[in-house]
């Protein structure tokens, strides 16, 4: 008898719980403007990096409806907090498509939160244009990459060191993740193929946030002393490139010695590091702060306005948003809508200019054109432009120099895949009908 | 290898003339107008053009030479905005940046042209090669500096150009240096150009001198020499080889031996880190038995102090890392006591409690911090006393910002050890420790000694973020990766006991530097870490267990 | 009878599983049935929200087990709810076949990208479910048993036990960071395509998903009532309270604290197992000892000692994470940092304690 008491009063409480669900579906439905949803972590450890680019998309969106908007309609920014946490990635990307309807998606920084997002996107149709250099080996029909594939940063920095420096031993050293050991991956078969001995090429992994670098420089130092001038290509990840810096300094090795050339060091990075130690040492990017160009010069001035702090800096990744913003806006115009089936078709081939003074295409691969720009670090914590290619660089999602990805290409305008296999005449895994 | 060693060649074609027309005394009168010309000539935007100019300007016998390729080495040779004329600049306000502007000279008139703001002028860029080739430049010019360091640097890069026609110059030198050192660094560089010599003979007894001789460019000309398939000329002979071969096998000897030692030093070094984040962790933890898992970020407070400090006080950079220790140690001490008063003293007796309530206050002091200061990590300088290293012997070196962290670690142990035995709060603190009512029974003040015992562990943590600071980011993360370790450091040592801790601290971190080479950071990591998982359950008190009746509470 | 036995005086129970009856069957319906415009339509995105919760009230319910009735305060539980996500997440990978961008017929798409030739010896049989289920229970299992076979046998306990338990799932997450060690490294595993042949992207295999869920921790609080109110609980209890006394009554203490905390894992396992499908990647992040210690709180913020008090803590901590990080992501971590600290100050008893306290004072006035 008392039991069904209890559960008669335990029913009513189920009642109202299932009737608080309601609260999730609370997601007002405005016609009158159109959502852009930005997803970038604005707490935990990848904040450093991403809140920044969430101020920047905010900065785009007022500056076109101070320009009369998008298709007679104004921009609302939807802003979520993934919090660094993957799965969360995946959760509030749903949020954004399924409840909030966002047109597009501007967002994620690491490799795995756009992997953990991927499935969601193309399950519901959504547009992500993701900004920031990443490892290749992927080409979704949902995802716009507008950050420097390998070919795009890794390749031309060799070469440049290659040529210009004449550099001949290499030190490969990454954060042991997934963009750079394929960067590695594919270097060392570009190094070998350039005919690079075994010997030359030493690799070392280190865990995220290494801090103890004493006897990894020391090895590089030894590595170094052998005769022929060597070179660090370093994939070391955001926090662990402080200390790695100081050693390097500390233990008396000069970029003129041994050149460092970091692919994830950028102007936000430098300005949390005293640069002096890291005088000389060089990174490769598609844009810099000092780009000497006066859509660039606008864009500072408008960034430093926006944000209200003269001390600020821009970044590679903030103009990659700058010009995924730019072909999200064309094509639509071009399109007469917001679907993104339509914006799929109409973003093709859209060119728009860039913050170097050039412009960027998006190829049917889903990544765009780019200068690759070679800068000496500077103690001011801005990059001298020592070198760049001579022409744009088409992003090429599949390494040609990886033996699993050379046979692989991506074309959504003739072929309709991302992976298709030019050997099997297959498109694996991938069926959108 | 054939390109390797045609460079030298083709480098000295163009450098040889320029340095004998400088240690020709004899000179021709110095005519502006040349200096001008090679001095303009700097400003193009061609690295080869520039190479040029630099070269001609080193071969003008005037003073006005070795300032202005001085500046261009040192980033201080600017065009002016408007005139193009070519002028030293130098910042105004050293702290405030290029923001204050530059005060302008001109380059080869040292007349003063006042100063200018942040866009007035524009640098003159150099890049690596360029800079590496007029270092060379420089050095020749600065054989005859009056500081011997410098003259050691001169000889040193002379000898990373490997010019041998450079040769009768540093002989020439040899000839009248006095300094002991400088004689040693000329000799070895003359060695390294014997080693290329033509002649076997003079060849053979460069590798009969450079027995045990550590220096980096000597090993690499060995290496060369040994080599079986190298094609250095036609004396390359069989007893050419055979001596470089013994050679280079004395040196890897003697590498090998300091290798250890380098091993030994490093571990050192990474254990004093350790020693240092988990020696403030055994007073509360091990001492008060409060498992605190804000004290990462208690350090993390120290070296946030270290960097407002440093804001504070921006032209005394070389003074504000001492003027920070104490700072922290009352910052981040008076957190301590503000936590303990306020939520610690209420959850005595109950650990596992104080380890939720200690996270809360954690993850408050994060985002507190991230509030303040942004999630950007924080620049925080190294002063000029703790950069660099300290070279032991040639070939053995410890960078001095890890040698002052060990003295510093040791420093601080000895003091927390004296606290803790020869004074009264020590006394107060053991008693109290021991047995809180009979200790309340004698007329102490438990309360007030808890607070200061928490306040005290508090503060040494903030003092270890001091030294943090110089080795590694100062951001809201900074603690949460040292927090594991610091428990783990304090167990596996043993609770409250300090000498547990320090021997903790240092073994592992040789231990972790043992394995480093062999499995690689991340395993060698993940080795200890099941090490002292094992130890714990062999050894469950640690390494040093607390013996007697304290033990059993 | 069982039943009643297992829920006398234990309303919270009552009330959670009810909960979850109704759950397990308005949500499917709401979703599925129900067209999208109408107000009682359940979103995709509300039911895998959900779906999540389930599986961390589970993952609470495992802990609180050994904690709130052992005192076994473990900060490695969540290295077993990621094992468990792990295992099911190779049975995934498995399940994607030839359809990985590459198409190679049998390694994910890590392995091809690493240049590996053959599949480590390790992830054989995950391509049989029945094989990746018992892995799940097995590994997280194991690793308990014996972690806890050496642990317990040496009187490792108390605070020292938090502490090595902590050390565990460190030094797995950092193992599991390594992509040689064959798991996808950093990115872990994610793309998932199918499971038992269904669609893991249909909303039907969503539903079912979320039923089998809400089972599942319906099951879990049931096993672990069954264990409490049995002898062995009153032993547990005892050793909680006084082991020493416990030991010296005759009870091999360890073998009972062995016992209970491998079932807690194996709990915790298939709490994870269940976790992976609906969020779609398992990655090393998952052994964060940050994690671990973020269970233990919504354990206590719901009340340690009551497993309904644990499930309900799980789901009230990550609602107000959920709802925080979309509209104050500033304020979230403030409100998670002082929630532990007014949860240990002034609610000990969690939220569970704070109503049993009403209803004990309302009763008083009654008899008053």
């Amino acid at each position: 008898m008392r039991s069904i008491i209890h559960l008669s009063k335990a029913l009513v409480v189920a009642a109202a719980a299932v009737a608080t669900l309601a609260a999730f579906n609370a997601a007002a439905q405005d016609e009158d403007t159109i959502k852009v949803g930005v997803l970038h972590s604005l707490s935990g450890t990848m904040a450093i990096s991403e809140t920044t680019l969430k101020d920047t998309v905010l900065m785009l969106i007022e500056e076109q409806n101070a320009a009369g908007g998008l298709l007679g309609k104004q921009l609302e920014a939807v802003v979520v907090d993934p919090a660094s946490n993957w799965p969360l990635f995946a959760e509030k990307a749903r949020e954004l498509l399924d409840l909030q309807q966002v047109a597009v998606v501007f967002g994620c920084w690491t490799s795995v939160s756009r992997k953990s997002v991927l499935p969601v996107f193309e399950e519901l149709n959504g547009l992500l244009f993701y900004p920031v250099q990443y490892e290749g080996e992927e080409s979704s029909k949902n995802v716009f990459y507008t950050g420097a594939a390998p070919n795009q940063q890794a390749i031309p920095a060799v070469d440049y060191l290659m040529n210009e420096l004449g550099a001949e031993r290499w030190v490969l050293a990454g954060t042991d993740y997934v963009y750079p050991r394929t960067t590695n991956k594919i270097l060392e078969a570009y190094l070998k193929a350039k005919g690079v001995a075994d010997e030359d090429i030493m690799i070392n992994y280190t865990p995220f946030g290494h801090s103890d670098w004493q006897s990894i420089v020391s090895d590089i130092k030894k590595f170094g002393s052998a005769g022929k001038k060597t070179a660090v290509v370093s994939t070391i990840n955001g926090d662990a490139n402080v200390p790695f810096y100081k050693e390097l300094g500390n233990q008396g090795i000069a970029a003129e010695d041994i050149p460092v050339i970091a692919f994830s060091v950028g102007e936000e990075e430098l300005s949390g590091i005293d640069t002096g130690p890291l005088v000389g040492h060089l990174a490769a990017w598609n844009y810099f702060m000092s780009v000497a160009a006066d859509v660039n010069d606008d864009f500072i001035d408008e960034w430093l306005a926006f944000i209200d702090d003269e001390d600020r800096v821009t970044n590679d990744p903030m103009e990659a948003h700058y010009i995924g913003f730019k072909m999200w806006v064309e094509a639509v115009e071009k399109a007469g809508t917001t679907d993104p089936a339509a914006v799929q078709d109409a973003i093709i081939g859209v060119t728009v200019p860039n913050l170097s003074g050039g412009t960027a295409t998006m190829l049917a691969n889903h990544h765009i054109t780019k200068p690759v720009l070679i800068g000496e670090i500077q103690d001011d914590g801005q990059f001298d432009i020592v070198w760049e290619t001579p022409d744009l660089v088409p992003g090429d999602a599949w390494s040609d120099f990886l033996p699993g990805s050379m046979d692989i290409e991506a074309d959504w305008v003739e072929l309709k895949c991302g992976n298709y296999n030019t050997k099997t005449k297959e498109c694996s895994g991938q069926n959108y009908e | 290898m054939r390109v390797r060693r045609l460079l030298p060649a083709l480098r000295l074609l163009v450098v040889a003339p320029a340095f004998f027309c400088v240690s020709a005394t004899a000179a021709f009168a110095a005519e502006n107008a040349g200096v001008q010309a090679a001095v303009d000539a700097l400003n193009t935007r061609s690295f080869d053009d520039k190479r040029a100019a630099a070269t001609e300007l080193a071969g003008i016998d005037d003073p006005r030479a070795a300032v202005v390729l001085e500046a261009l080495l040192a980033g201080e040779l600017f065009t002016e905005r408007g005139s193009g004329r070519l002028v030293i600049a130098t910042l105004v306000d050293e702290a405030a940046g290029p923001r204050a502007g530059y005060a302008l000279r001109d380059a080869v008139t040292d007349e003063d042209l006042g100063e200018t703001g942040r866009r007035g002028a524009r640098r003159v860029t150099v890049n690596n090669a360029l800079r590496r080739y007029l270092r060379g430049l420089v050095a020749g010019l600065r054989l005859r500096d009056e500081d011997a360091n410098n003259r050691i640097t001169a000889v040193r890069a002379v000898a990373d150009a490997a010019d041998p026609d450079l040769g009768p110059l540093l002989r020439e030198r040899l000839a009248v240096e006095t300094e002991g050192d400088v004689r040693d660094a000329i000799a070895t560089a003359l060695t390294v150009f014997d080693l290329d010599s033509p002649d076997e003979a003079t060849r053979l007894a460069a590798i009969a001198a450079s027995h045990g001789n550590l220096d980096g460019t000597v090993r690499m000309k060995l290496t060369a020499l040994a080599s079986d398939d190298a094609d250095s000329g036609p004396v390359h002979s069989e007893a050419v080889r055979d001596a470089a071969k013994d050679a280079l096998a004395a040196i890897e000897r003697t590498v090998a031996r300091f290798q250890t030692v380098e091993t030994i030093l490093f571990g050192l070094s990474l254990g004093s880190i350790l020693v240092l984040a988990a020696i403030g962790l055994s007073i509360t933890f091990g001492v008060m038995g409060v498992i605190n898992m804000a004290h990462g970020e208690l350090i993390m407070l120290g070296a946030y102090t270290t960097y407002v400090v440093q804001t504070l006080m921006p032209g005394a950079l070389e003074y504000s890392i001492i003027v920070a220790i104490p700072a922290a140690f009352l910052v981040s001490g008076l957190v301590g006591i503000g936590i303990e008063r306020g939520i610690i003293r209420f959850l005595y007796g109950r650990p596992l409690e104080t380890l939720l309530a200690t996270f809360g206050v954690s993850l408050i002091l994060q985002q507190a911090v991230r509030s303040i200061f942004s999630p950007l990590n924080r620049a925080v300088a190294t002063p000029q006393w703790m950069s660099g290293s300290w070279e032991i012997v040639t070939g053995l070196s410890f960078t001095y910002n890890r040698l002052y962290t060990l003295i510093f670690a040791g420093l601080v142990f000895v003091a927390l050890l004296v606290i803790l035995q020869r004074t009264r709060l020590g006394l107060e603190v053991r008693a109290t420790m021991q047995n809180r009512s009979m200790a309340r029974a004698m007329g102490i003040r438990s309360a007030r000694v808890d607070a200061l015992t928490f306040g005290l562990g508090a503060g040494i943590a903030g003092v270890a973020g001091v030294a943090l600071s110089q080795l590694t980011n100062v951001g809201p993360n900074l603690g949460q990766g040292y927090i594991v370790d610091s428990f783990l450091v304090v167990v596996f040592g043993g609770v409250g006991n300090l000498w547990g801790t320090l021997v903790a601290g240092l073994s592992l971190g040789v231990v972790n530097k043992f394995l480093e080479p062999v499995t690689g950071a991340v395993v060698a990591k993940i080795v200890v870490l099941v090490f002292i998982i094992l130890f714990i359950q062999k050894r469950p008190r640690g390494l040093f267990p607390q013996k007697g009746r304290a033990a059993e509470a | 009878m069982l039943m009643a036995r297992l829920l006398n005086h234990e309303r919270g129970g009552w009330i959670l599983l009810a909960v979850l009856g109704v759950l397990a069957v308005v949500v499917p319906v709401a979703n599925l049935a129900v067209p999208p415009d109408s107000v009682f339509h359940v979103s995709t995105y509300t039911v895998t929200l959900l779906g999540k919760y389930l599986c961390y009230a589970m993952l609470a319910v495992a802990l609180d087990l050994v904690w709130g009735y052992c005192g076994i305060l473990s900060l490695g539980h969540g290295a077993f709810f990621a094992l468990g996500g792990y295992a099911m997440g190779m049975y995934l990978m498995r399940q994607i076949g030839d359809r990985g961008v590459y198409g190679h017929p049998e390694l994910p798409d890590f392995m091809v990208f690493l240049n590996w030739d053959a599949l480590p010896w390790y992830w054989y049989g995950f391509d049989q479910f029945w094989f990746a289920m018992i892995m799940v229970a097995l590994v997280p299992g194991l690793l308990a048993f014996v972690f806890g076979w050496l642990a317990f046998r040496s009187r490792v306990t108390g605070v020292y036990l938090s502490i090595m338990t902590q050390a565990l799932t460190y030094a797995l997450m950092l193992a599991f960071f390594r992509n040689e060690m064959g798991f996808g490294g950093n990115n872990g595993l994610t793309d998932f395509k199918d499971i038992l042949g269904a669609s893991l992207q249909a909303d039907s295999t969503r539903a079912v998903l979320f039923v089998v869920s809400a089972l599942a921790l319906a099951l879990a609080y049931l096993f672990c009532r069954l264990v409490v109110t049995s002898k062995l609980g009153r032993v547990m209890t005892a050793m909680r309270d006084a082991e020493d006394r416990t030991r010296f009554i005759g009870y091999r203490v360890e073998r009972f604290q062995l016992a209970v905390f491998t079932a807690s894992a194996v709990l915790a396992g298939i709490a994870g197992a269940l976790y992976v499908p609906q969020v779609g990647i398992i990655n090393p992040s998952e052994f964060q000892p940050l994690n671990s210690i973020e269970l233990v709180v919504w354990v206590a913020v719901g009340g340690r000692g009551t497993l309904y008090g644990a499930a309900l803590g799980a789901a009230v901590v990550n609602y107000a994470k959920t709802v925080l990080t979309g509209t104050l992501p500033e304020v979230w971590l403030f409100a998670l940092g002082a929630l532990f600290v007014l949860v240990t100050l002034v609610l000990p008893k969690g939220i569970v304690g704070l109503w049993r306290r009403r209803q004990q004072s309302r009763r008083d006035l009654a008899h008053a």
